[in-house]
């Protein structure tokens, strides 16, 4: 018989030391199976964030670098520019991304960034001990809205990839799951785009993936992955927001 | 021989920093040090150079955290407030062990404070720039030709010993313009940087740049190790000027600006007869210690003058561990300290009325 | 034919896999405990294992090879 599915290469042999059924490891996955299928591990860089995900530098086989709390774009850039043949990847959580880091967010989009960003919408700060995150749902109880999230005083969540979808240095943006089997095949094509468009120099590719936090939201990893389907998807709509080169709608 | 040509501070230390190999610069608009980034932006594109204005100056040291990581030669530059957006990435490229070049134009401060010039930012670039145990490369101009000599030696020596370096200038420097000479067309120093994150090209196991570790042991195994790359710096890198010190009884300590004023003042006490000298810290991170302390038998009185409340004083007291009185006169908010007052401070100092 | 491997160290016990089987074929092991206080998933009957790689897929750990 052969092996149809092992770790990618692009993996290292360390343990993850995500909280058991936290999908971050899912989408680490995904991620070293397209450096690897893509064949640009020798090429690439990853920039790590502060949250969970902080410790990947330890997990990917690329090189990879730590990034300050909401900076990873802006180390992104400063990386792209000074190697634009290498491929960067930023691989953040909501609160480095949408929240401390959105200003880095939106001018890494709006220069147009030849980078692929991995956003990871779990709408919690995992890695404090669950806190409110810029994406937490309106009522939803955290450690820092123990009477459910109240818009009059907390806002409401951001819809990231509706924010970034006007900003013309934008390549692609997608918004996708890894809640069962079928989406997590689909974020992978995602995932895989946002590479690829990044070699083909085609502007900013952001990946939204809504995520998990057993954890933190005090619930069941299967019982996680229903409450993505039936909290997070109906306010985080799964789709593409924009597929084409950045500047296209400028021509 | 290249000739000297007239040049404003800000360009000339743009200009320094393009002879001396620089490729990459991340700014961000800010009184008094726009120039520089206006002269990037016009010759960076022309020498296949990034020049790149961010968001922030939070992003723009992000930038250069990333730039430097890839093993390229990376400056900013901002002025005082803009230093202080710039702290958390400081301290990230310190910890990294990562070369960078760093110019902090000083404006009047603190909070928005004005946009003359000052030194008020010496305790910020010497003492605690960011959080964490950790030092910069301090270096301290007095004239344009300084300015562009420091930036070469700012950017060879971030690299030798993989610390980023801080060229603490300030608003006059920045905006006044002296005769320069730029060695051009030399080629700089390069460093061999196999720590550098360009890709592995599966030739080699995968680079990791990271500050971050939960286990405690391991942070203060680096902690020393970094402290024990300062030691050296602190025995090989010290570096000071000093004017007519060698009979002199009273010594004027002062750096960049201000000991432009005290040098003037020094001469006219000389001529009133007054045993003074001026030593002038070119390093202030390390401080010129051994300097000081060699002057300390021949020496009844020291005056420190600055453009702030009194910051660098606390080094030099601290460097001849207080065996003489030190005094100081300061002017601050933006104002530079006039020669009569420094020559009063220095009449008074040697007990003449 | 067909099987997977379930690496008893990396697995927590999390069960997407066993949830994600089409063919309900893994199960919580109940006598065994890993090293890092875990009771890792097992392969209960190989005989109706597809190689469809579904439990693989949904696992955050890349704790399971699929052979076929």
């Amino acid at each position: 018989m052969a092996i149809v599915f092992k770790k990618p290469h692009a993996l290292t042999d360390i343990p993850f030391h995500y909280c058991a059924g936290c999908t971050h490891g899912i989408v680490h996955r995904l991620v070293a199976e397209v450096l690897d299928e893509l064949d640009i591990e020798g090429k690439t860089v990853g920039v790590a964030p502060v949250g969970c995900a902080v410790m990947n530098y330890d997990y990917f086989n690329c090189d990879i670098i730590e990034a300050p709390h909401g900076r990873a774009p802006a180390v992104a850039t400063g990386l792209k520019r000074a190697m634009p043949d290498n491929v960067v990847f930023t691989y953040q959580g909501d609160g480095d991304l949408a929240a401390i880091g959105t200003a880095e967010t939106v001018h890494s989009a709006t220069r147009g960034e030849n980078i692929t960003v991995i956003f990871i919408n779990n709408a919690i700060y995992g890695m404090t001990g669950g806190q409110m995150a810029p994406t937490s749902l309106p009522n939803q109880v955290t450690q820092t809205t123990p009477y459910g999230r109240d818009v009059n005083t907390a806002g409401y969540p951001v819809r990231v990839c509706e924010l970034l979808s006007n900003i013309d240095g934008v390549a692609y943006l997608e918004r996708v799951s890894v809640d069962c089997v079928k989406n997590v095949i689909a974020a992978k094509k995602a995932i895989k785009k946002a590479f690829q468009n990044q070699i083909d120099k085609k502007g900013f590719s952001l990946v939204e993936i809504l995520s998990t936090c057993p954890t933190n939201w005090g619930m069941t990893p299967s019982e996680s992955l229903q409450w993505v389907r039936d909290k997070m998807m109906p306010y985080y709509p799964l789709g593409v927001y924009k597929d084409g080169v950045k500047g296209d709608r400028l021509k | 021989m290249s000739e000297k040509i007239l040049m404003k501070g800000n360009e000339a230390l743009a200009e320094a920093a393009i002879q001396a190999g620089c490729k990459f610069f991340f700014g961000y608009p800010i009184t008094p040090q726009t120039e520089l980034a206006a002269y990037m932006s016009k010759k960076m594109p022309k020498i296949g150079g990034t020049y790149l204005q961010a968001e922030s100056e939070t992003a723009a040291i992000n930038m250069v955290l990333g730039a430097s990581a890839a093993g390229v030669r990376v400056m900013t530059s901002s002025s005082s407030p803009g230093i202080s957006l710039k702290a958390e990435g400081i301290s990230y490229i310190a910890a990294c062990d990562l070369p960078a070049v760093i110019i902090n134009v000083q404006r009047g401060g603190p909070g928005l404070g004005g946009i003359q010039p000052s030194q008020s930012d010496y305790w910020q670039a010497t003492k605690a720039t960011g959080h964490g145990d950790f030092q910069l490369l301090v270096y301290a101009p007095s004239t344009v030709q300084e300015m562009v000599d420091l930036v070469e030696l700012a950017f060879d020596k971030a690299d030798e010993y993989r610390i980023p370096s801080m060229i603490l200038a300030d608003g006059m420097l920045g905006q006044m313009m002296e005769p320069v000479e730029i060695k051009e067309g030399h080629t700089p120093k390069v460093f061999d940087k196999p720590w550098a994150l360009n890709g592995h090209k599966n030739s080699r196991p995968h680079n990791i740049i990271n500050s971050l570790s939960l286990d405690a042991v391991t942070l203060e195994k680096w902690n020393i190790a970094r402290y024990e790359k300062y030691a050296k710096i602190l025995e090989n890198e010290q570096r000071s000027i000093e004017y007519m010190t060698e009979d002199a009884e009273y010594i004027v300590v002062a750096y960049g600006a201000s000991s432009r004023v005290a040098l003037s003042a020094v001469y006219e006490a000389r001529e009133q007869g007054i045993k003074v000298g001026l030593l002038k810290p070119i390093t202030l991170w390390p401080f010129p210690k051994k300097a000081l302390q060699e002057k300390v038998p021949t020496t009844k009185k020291f005056l420190v003058v600055e453009m702030s409340m009194g910051q660098m004083i606390d080094d030099v007291k601290l460097s001849i561990e207080c065996q003489r009185p030190v005094e100081f006169f300061g002017r601050t908010g933006g104002i530079i300290p006039s020669v009569p007052e420094v020559l009063n401070c220095i009449k008074k100092m040697g007990g003449v009325e | 034919m067909a099987k997977i491997i379930i690496n008893q160290e990396l697995c927590k016990g999390c069960q997407l896999c066993v949830e994600s089987c089409p063919r309900k074929i893994i199960a919580i092991s109940t006598d065994r405990i890993n090293n890092r206080g875990y009771r890792p998933a097992v392969l209960i009957d190989e005989t109706r294992c597809t190689g469809c790689s579904s439990c693989a897929i949904m696992c955050p750990d890349v704790a399971i090879t699929v052979e076929r």
